[in-house]
């Protein structure tokens, strides 16, 4: 590596972790004044624990991302199936755009035609309906991510069983899914976290004592900065980082060896 | 070539009927619905607008209920100067941002393409666990930097470079700042998948026949990654058009994008037909690049993990 190289991924990384270290300092801080530094406390983790609202929104988030999880990966990939396995059926470029659509759909638009229709015919907003629009856009997410591995995978032991009288359910569960167990564990890990992390499309069709952690955080963070979030934002970021970095340098351990 | 049996085609269908019915219910069904309120005029009842479609009506009903939809919704869009400049300020915030993402990410993703073999995986890792994390928690992380009282005005006036603190929060500045900090790994992930794939031979002739390294770079590395690039920028670009998030934290009251006016029309206005043709609005804006990087970003969306 170059010195130049070098100096790009330091600034480029700089920047990228600059915010977020600074952020889980100060939630360390003991004084209220976010920029001020009053010593080490645990103080606002503290808080955290006893803001009853915020504990319920997080229960909520935890809900919905684990529902919608189950559905959009079984949705993702019955879908990533078709698109890689089925060839030309009758219909393919609807059923492409009906599973990439939602991905570059603007967020905005997908919560308030979503909104727009449940109001329509009467069904009350709730966590149901947040698990209904979270599927429907992580379901293109899960779908290329199991796609990719079903393109790498060989497709001559799929039709090998076929060929020795594998009903084409049994080639599915004895011999796919199991190639394809790790494809559909990372799907259903993007989706778990898509789906934490949604603000705008929970904002529309959540109801009355439905309220999820970004939406409740997002209320608080419009009144200002305040350490408590800052609390809150270490215990979200944290696990998660820790848990991808993990998840790579094990990878890296693996092609060294 | 085999032969497919006809249990296997009824299993292909069984398996695709579940997304399709769905998609086609949570996802084609409502859009066609807000299409349909946008052509509709706001009402003081419930639904907040008209025509409501009279199911029992009949062909009777049905040309009733078409006779009652217009565009008025589109012509308030086009004559208040308020959406225009909502429309320009998205496309150009979303374009501005997109530049300046390619002038960052260009460098990152080439220097992660150059890293050591075995350490990419875990560069790579570093890009991208910060589009894993909260996405609204990054953003708020910048209010406590940018803000007058904050970390970057504490810098500077300590090391003396200013003399009264930056006003950056709430401006355009703070916008694009937050826009090019949250997109920046969906920019360098595609961009680093097509110069990971470049041949190095290529680079070496280059270098052999006297290219300097800057030369290598701009007329050999450069214009073989511009599928990289454009596959970033539209990844990029797309929802930064209907992006609200930023707007509202870091940008200023009246910081005009389409996906803020959208949220005050339906949730203070409660102007649903309006804010369903913003909604369209903003659809038809990022069609257009859609339809023109489909393939680039299809590829650049499997450059994610």
């Amino acid at each position: 590596m170059t010195w130049v190289t070098r100096t790009a991924l330091t600034i480029g990384l700089m920047f990228l972790y600059a915010p977020i270290l600074v952020l889980i300092a100060y939630s360390f801080n003991a004084s209220n004044l976010v920029t001020v530094w009053g010593g080490f406390s645990m103080r606002w983790y503290g808080a955290l624990l006893a803001d009853a609202p915020l504990m319920a929104a997080a229960w909520v988030s935890l809900r919905v991302a684990l529902l919608t999880s189950v559905i959009a990966t079984i949705l993702g990939t019955l879908a990533a199936l078709a698109l890689e396995r089925h060839g030309r059926f009758r219909g393919r470029a609807l059923f492409t755009g009906l599973i990439f659509g939602p991905m570059v759909m603007p967020e905005v638009m997908i919560g308030l035609s979503l909104l727009l229709m449940f109001i329509g015919i009467g069904v009350d907003r709730g966590i149901a309906t947040i698990v209904i629009a979270h599927a429907t856009f992580c379901t293109g997410f899960v779908a290329v991510v199991v796609a990719a591995r079903l393109r790498g995978l060989d497709r001559g032991l799929e039709e090998a069983a076929a060929d020795l009288g594998a009903s084409p359910s049994r080639v599915f569960l004895t011999i796919t899914l199991p190639l394809l167990a790790p494809a559909v564990l990372a799907g259903a890990l993007l989706a778990f976290t898509l789906s934490l992390d949604d603000l705008v499309i929970a904002s529309f069709v959540s109801g009355p004592g439905s309220t999820t952690l970004p939406m409740r955080l997002y209320g608080q963070v419009r009144l200002g900065v305040n350490p408590e979030i800052n609390a809150a934002s270490t215990l979200l970021v944290v696990p998660v980082s820790a848990f991808v970095l993990l998840a790579s340098w094990l990878t890296v351990r693996r092609t060294r060896a | 070539m085999r032969v497919k049996g006809s249990g296997k085609r009824l299993f292909d269908r069984l398996v695709r009927l579940p997304p399709l019915l769905w998609l086609s219910a949570f996802f084609l069904l409502p859009v066609a619905i807000t299409l349909k309120i946008s052509l509709s005029e706001p009402a003081t009842a419930i639904p907040p607008y008209l025509p409501v479609f009279d199911w029992q009506g009949g062909i009777e009903g049905w040309s009733s209920f078409l006779e009652a939809l217009n565009l008025d919704n589109y012509a308030t869009l086009a004559a208040d100067p308020l959406y225009r400049d909502a429309a320009l300020g998205s496309l150009t915030y979303a374009a501005a941002s997109s530049v300046i993402l390619v002038a960052l990410g260009t460098p990152l993703a080439y220097a992660l393409a150059r890293a050591p073999a075995r350490w990419q995986p875990l560069l790579v890792a570093l890009v991208v666990v910060p589009f894993w994390t909260s996405f609204l928690i990054r953003i708020y992380a910048w209010i406590a930097i940018l803000k007058p009282e904050g970390l970057l005005n504490l810098i500077l006036l300590r090391l003396g470079l200013v003399s009264e603190p930056l006003i950056i929060l709430n401006t355009d500045a703070a916008i694009l700042i937050g826009l090019v900090y949250a997109y920046l790994p969906f920019m360098v992930l595609p961009l680093y998948a097509v110069m990971n794939r470049l041949d190095p031979a290529l680079r070496e002739a280059a270098a052999d026949l006297g290219a300097s390294p800057a030369r290598v770079f701009w007329s050999v590395t450069l214009p073989l990654s511009l599928p990289g690039i454009a596959a970033g920028a539209g990844l990029c670009f797309i929802p930064m058009v209907g992006e609200f998030v930023i707007p509202d934290l870091l940008g200023g009251s009246e910081t005009l994008m389409l996906g803020r006016v959208l949220w005050s029309e339906f949730f203070s206005n409660r102007d649903w037909p309006l804010a369903s043709a913003v909604a369209v609005l903003i659809l038809a804006i990022v069609i257009v690049p859609v339809v023109l990087f489909r393939d680039s970003l299809r590829t650049g969306g499997e450059g994610r993990p």
